[in-house]
């Protein structure tokens, strides 16, 4: 996938902007995410429903993918129905 | 990627948030970002081919930089302080722009070149008023320039360094945690607009939503009263300028700057003296020491809090030493130091900084300076302790090489400094046809001190160092040249020394 698009999900309002991915499709609820939204939003599934936090950045076990969030949702990100987690980031002094 | 990102990601988390104060006016994430939007479409309309800035700092500085990058055009914040001639030279090279700030000079001296110009006022005012046009026309979210900065260009002429979406947004989304500000925290900007600094320290607040504060011309009693009247939390100084509020704190004014919890410093060499005072002054307060170039998308190394803190605390001269270091890398960034064949040299070996990562561009308008390894060479010349701590020595340009002997200007100047009666100096390379280049210095006095003789300093320099670091040329001088960002103008020294 090429970085710099942004993915919208099929079944909440969770946006992610693609930093690099490898894998072709990212679930969003359970439901493949597209750069557009569907007319009528699907069904979130319960299992991938902890929702997505705003700004952070999320990625799968191998970092062959990582996203950023760039607006929150109910659904829960994941490549192939393993769920992705929260990139873990040192934070740095503000230097300007 | 678009840096616009980094405001609709602010207006959509903290929309009613104040995000800039300025003369002021108070402006929220939820403004600036309509702001922008109706300054794309403005800009759309127009037909320029760049958006530009010829101002003080200001919330045009904002609207445009966003505005820009959402009409797809490349940001040029051009020097306000640069003569009539240059400045029209380099309005004709990004000619049509959209100039945002002094109108009647644009006009006076670029009249011909087919310039739109609006005054502050007008361009936010057009700009709010043109985002009722907004469907009309389409946000361009090109993955392409998002500014475009001349360099000061004191051989030859200006070079037009180019930084990507992808640089910028790179460093920012690598160093900023995004919302980590509370609502609470202020950050004091008064780096000119059309300095890297000057705009990274923009895309980083709006990032973190830390309000800022801006502050268009620097004088010590202005800077210490908006701290205290907008409760500022953080603040970046150029080395002169926490040099200036030290002296302005201890002549006694009387300011509440307790809500002050973090300074960071860069843009030159910070004396010594300096930040020890500054740490002994602010206890309370964090430091941090930032390195960085425009071709870097600002920080590529920095100095923290505890890193000064260990520094000053320490009795081991290797870890007090790094008080006068640039600190360790970011996490996302690689640094080398090359001799001039291209060796990597190991730890304490002086020589070009090289720098990569996903925010250096390395890149001017039709040229990269990348090597086919993607590292640029800084031109800084500089070595990394065995922890990986960088130090400068100077620019490369600036090293003097006598009789085929590479020298630092810095050790020399560092040993003039220690001279109860040396206040400043400067060391550069004049020519010699004994030598090639030989060794000039400048020397500022402090007040009611006694002037050396110039034996007295020879010797000072032979016995510290060695005997082909002794100057043939010294000159005594009432100040030493720097420009506005606190940067020492080696090349005007060296020129009052040859004539």
């Amino acid at each position: 996938m090429k970085s710099g698009i942004r993915l919208k999900s099929a079944v909440c309002d969770t946006e992610v902007m693609v930093i690099h991915c490898d894998a072709d499709v990212v679930e969003c609820g359970g439901i493949p995410m597209a750069e557009t939204k569907p007319a009528t939003l699907g069904t979130l599934n319960a299992e991938h429903a902890n929702g997505t936090l705003m700004g952070k950045r999320y990625v799968d076990a191998e970092s062959t993918c990582e996203l950023l969030c760039i607006k929150a949702g109910k659904g829960s990100l994941a490549i192939d129905g393993v769920s992705l987690a929260i990139k873990d980031a040192k934070p740095l002094p503000a230097s300007d | 990627m678009n840096i616009s990102l980094l405001l609709e990601m602010a207006a959509e988390m903290f929309p009613d948030r104040v995000g800039l104060v300025c003369d002021g006016q108070r402006w929220t994430y939820a403004e600036l970002l309509d702001a922008a939007r109706g300054a794309s479409v403005l800009i759309r309309q127009s037909g320029a081919q760049y958006v530009s800035l010829l101002d003080e700092s200001c919330e045009a500085a904002v609207i445009a930089l966003f505005g820009a990058a959402l009409a797809g055009l490349p940001y040029c914040p051009l020097n306000y302080r640069l003569a009539d001639g240059e400045l029209a030279a380099l309005l004709q090279r990004i000619a049509p722009a959209l100039v945002i700030g002094d109108e009647t000079r644009v006009m006076r001296i670029a009249g011909s070149q087919g310039h739109i110009a609006y005054s502050r006022d007008k361009f936010a005012a057009k700009a709010l008023e043109s985002l009722q046009n907004r469907a009309s026309v389409d946000e361009n979210l090109a993955e392409d320039i998002a500014v475009q900065l001349f360099t000061s260009g004191t051989t030859a002429a200006p070079k037009a360094a180019i930084l990507r979406h992808s640089n910028l947004l790179g460093y920012i989304l690598n160093s900023v945690e995004f919302g980590s500000a509370g609502e609470d925290e202020a950050s004091l900007v008064v780096v000119p607009p059309y300095h890297i600094a000057g705009i990274s320290a923009l895309m980083s607040s709006i990032y973190a939503g830390r309000r800022i504060v801006m502050l268009p011309a620097f004088a010590p009693t202005d800077w210490l009263s908006l701290i205290e009247t907008e409760q500022v939390t953080n603040a970046f100084v150029v080395p002169t300028m926490l040099a200036r509020i030290i002296d302005t704190l201890a002549s006694g004014a009387e300011t509440d700057i307790s809500s002050l919890r973090a300074i960071a410093y860069g843009g030159g060499k910070m004396p010594l003296e300096v930040i020890r005072k500054a740490l002994g002054m602010f206890p309370d307060v964090n430091f941090t020491n930032a390195y960085g170039l425009t071709e870097t998308s600002s920080t590529i190394a920095l100095l923290g809090p505890e890193d000064h803190r260990a520094a000053l605390a320490s009795d081991d001269p290797k870890v007090q030493a790094r008080l006068g270091s640039l600190g360790q890398p970011l996490p996302t960034v690689e640094i080398e130091i090359r001799d001039e064949n291209g060796q990597v040299l190991p730890p304490n070996e002086t020589g070009e900084i090289y720098v990569r990562g996903e925010q250096v561009s390395g890149e001017y308008r039709g040229k990269s300076a990348l090597d086919d390894g993607g590292w640029f060479p800084t031109r800084d010349a500089g070595f990394m302790d065995e922890e990986g701590y960088l130090f400068l020595s100077g620019r490369a340009d600036d090293v003097i090489v006598r009789g085929g002997e590479n020298i630092s200007p810095g050790e020399i100047e560092d040993v003039l400094l220690t001279h109860p009666a040396v206040a400043d100096a400067c060391a550069c390379a004049i020519p010699s046809v004994e030598w090639g280049e030989a060794i000039g210095i400048a020397v500022v006095l402090r007040d009611m001190k006694a002037r050396p003789t110039d034996q007295e300093l020879k010797d000072l320099i032979r016995d510290r160092l060695r005997s082909s670091r002794v100057p043939d040329q010294i000159a005594f001088l009432q100040d030493l040249p720097y420009n506005e960002m606190g940067k020492l103008m080696r090349r005007e020294v060296k020129k009052m020394l040859v004539d």
